[in-house]
């Protein structure tokens, strides 16, 4: 698949998950949807099911991270399907608040 | 995108205006895409601004977007000539004018006008057109035209990339609850302005606007709407603590006030201090950034500040002057003349890098070098724990017999005096230094005062190379609309205190 470039989105094949990357390692990354590889917006969609193991849902507005912290991506738009890279499942990345400065 | 993701998740909270009358974000997104569908019929190549801020402002900038056309908001408080020329650099556009006022851009080639009135009548609140609304990093979001205080004003351009990078890297999505409501009363064409309305919407948080800010009409609407947060620069602070402060001990302060922000310029010290002494409860954020860096690159926090007013040591106390560390995306470097990274503390040029950094201007291209780096052209320094302190523009710098020295260094040490209620140090010529460093002093309410006790403090506090030559007590400083001191005008105003 094309490199992860900031800000380049993603869809899901199986559900209607939709993902931005905020940052990604150099290199090829295998970021997959319900089990399935992304492909670029507008080319997915939900035709279903995701995989028994990746089904868990997408939250919207949720960052995911790898475990190795270098990937991480921003859910746009919610579905069934649970993010993963490699095979292995991105855990969701507890906030960080900011102070509002506008 | 950012739009999208704000009706995906709150569709009927409201997001902009009052709880009874205001737009909810379905509503927005539905004038945004009457909006686009508008500027697609007339093929409009931007879209001007010239107008204050009022629910049209938001529903404007997302509508551009979805069109994929720059937005372009003018400081309608430009004189006629000045504001025609501005809108002639950005033709083909529409140009939404204030109520009554299309013809102060009628007839120009290229131009359509438009009343902002007559346009929001026109605009369906119902959604003809499918969501076709895609995301190009690299289209031109926002056109900034810079204030022009010391030349032609330059047209900042923003790409799409670069106010997402913003708003992904500092502001959690739906974080805010469902009571907030943040008050932004600086004008659309202020980067602040476009930054509020973008981060309010993604953090859910309802939008309140002030077209015109006059201190007791932004107290009377935090207490009326229970303003939770608010945005405003130095000279609107003073101004509002001024107030609260004749209110006198039965004012009932801004209960609901959770959080302050202020930046776009200096902020006098004694301004700050009464601030958090009249409003304990409210946390307040010191932001610094340019138009080209896509608004904050970096904060003091409200721990920060009252760590500052409330220690002993020195290094920390001075902190509450700091501008406070980079946002997670951005790098800071201080930089000599040549480029060259200066060594620990030493002051120079503030040097910024990161993803929402743009560095480029629509005539002049990107300023940004092959390494990423914005050279700001703000001068400053970094403490030991990376805390940021901005002295100025480097083109104000006084050169006094081979000596830089910063305006903002001296003013800092006299707005410690309590009688110095505000002041600017700049140069004037001088036959035998080279320039000559001159004070403009206010001075707060009656308090005697001579020169010498000013000369003496900077000699004491500073080196003896930065005590004025020369202190003028002067009745007022001028300022623009935005807050930004304009030192131009000051050294016309006291020319004659230099060598022909």
């Amino acid at each position: 698949m094309p490199e992860l470039t900031p800000g380049s989105r993603w869809a899901s094949q199986v559900c209607t998950t939709e993902v931005i990357i905020v940052r990604a390692p150099d290199g090829d990354v295998d970021l997959e949807c319900g089990g399935s590889p992304v492909v670029p917006v507008g080319e997915g969609g939900p035709n279903g099911p995701p995989d028994a193991e990746a089904a868990g849902g997408s939250l919207l507005g949720k960052r995911y991270v790898d475990g190795d912290d270098t990937l991480e991506l921003l859910c746009t738009k919610p579905g069934d399907g649970s993010l993963g890279a490699g095979g292995t499942l991105l855990d969701l990345k507890d906030a960080k608040p900011l102070p509002a400065s506008d | 995108m950012l739009l999208e993701m704000a009706v995906g998740g709150f569709a009927d909270r409201v997001a902009v205006g009052s709880c009874d009358d205001g737009l909810t974000f379905a509503d927005l997104f539905g004038r945004a895409a009457a909006t686009a569908e508008r500027l697609r019929s007339v093929d409009a190549g931007h879209l001007v601004l010239a107008d204050v801020s009022s629910e049209a402002l938001p529903v404007l900038l997302f509508g551009a977007s979805w069109a994929g056309i720059p937005f372009v908001p003018l400081n309608y408080r430009l004189p006629d000539g000045e504001l025609r020329t501005l809108a002639g650099r950005v033709s083909p556009a529409l140009a939404v004018a204030q109520p009554g006022t299309t013809e102060r851009l009628d007839g120009l080639d290229g131009i359509g006008v438009v009343d902002r009135g007559d346009l929001w009548q026109g605009l369906s609140a119902t959604r003809t057109t499918e969501n076709d609304w895609g995301f190009e990093g690299e289209d031109v979001a926002v056109l900034l035209f810079t204030s022009g205080t010391t030349g032609d004003p330059k047209a900042a351009v923003l790409r799409q990339r670069h106010l997402v990078s913003y708003i992904l890297g500092s502001v959690d999505f739906g974080s805010a609850g469902e009571e907030e409501a943040a008050l932004v009363s600086v004008p659309p064409y202020h980067v602040a302005g476009i930054a509020a309305i973008l981060s309010n919407v993604f953090a859910g948080r309802r939008l309140l606007q002030l077209p015109t800010f006059e201190p007791g009409a932004w107290i009377d609407l935090v207490r009326a709407e229970g303003v939770t947060s608010a945005m405003v620069v130095p000279t609107m602070l003073a101004r509002i603590v001024e107030h609260l402060d004749a209110e006198g001990p039965s004012s009932p302060g801004l209960p609901t006030l959770r959080a302050l922000s202020y930046g776009g310029g200096r902020m006098p010290q004694p301004v700050i201090e009464k601030a958090l002494d009249l409003l304990p409860d409210t946390s307040f954020v010191n932001a610094y950034g340019l138009t080209e860096t896509s608004s904050t690159v970096t904060l003091l926090g409200p721990d920060e500040h009252r760590a500052a007013v409330a220690s002993d040591d020195p290094k920390v106390r001075r902190r509450i002057a700091s501008v406070g560390r980079p946002l997670p995306g951005i790098e800071v470097s201080i930089r000599d003349e040549a480029g060259a990274e200066t060594p620990d503390g030493e002051p120079g040029d503030i040097w910024l890098r990161g993803e929402q950094v743009s560095g480029e201007y629509r005539e002049q291209g990107s300023r940004l070098t092959d390494e990423g780096w914005f050279p700001t052209n703000d001068g400053g320094w970094l403490d030991d724990e990376g805390f940021l302190f901005v002295t100025g523009r480097i083109d104000d710098v006084i050169v006094k017999g081979g000596q830089n020295i910063s305006p903002g260094e001296i003013e800092e040490v006299l707005l410690r005096h309590p009688a110095v209620a505000d002041t600017a140090a700049i140069g004037l010529p001088d036959r035998e230094w080279g320039e000559r460093i001159v004070v403009a002093v206010v001075v707060r309410g009656d308090v005697d005062i001579s020169p010498d006790d000013l000369q003496d403090l900077v000699r004491h506090e500073l080196r003896s190379n930065r005590t004025p030559d020369l202190v003028e007590f002067v009745d007022e400083l001028p300022y623009n609309d935005t807050g930004k001191l304009l030192r131009r005008v000051l050294r016309e105003r006291l020319a004659h205190l230099g060598d022909a």
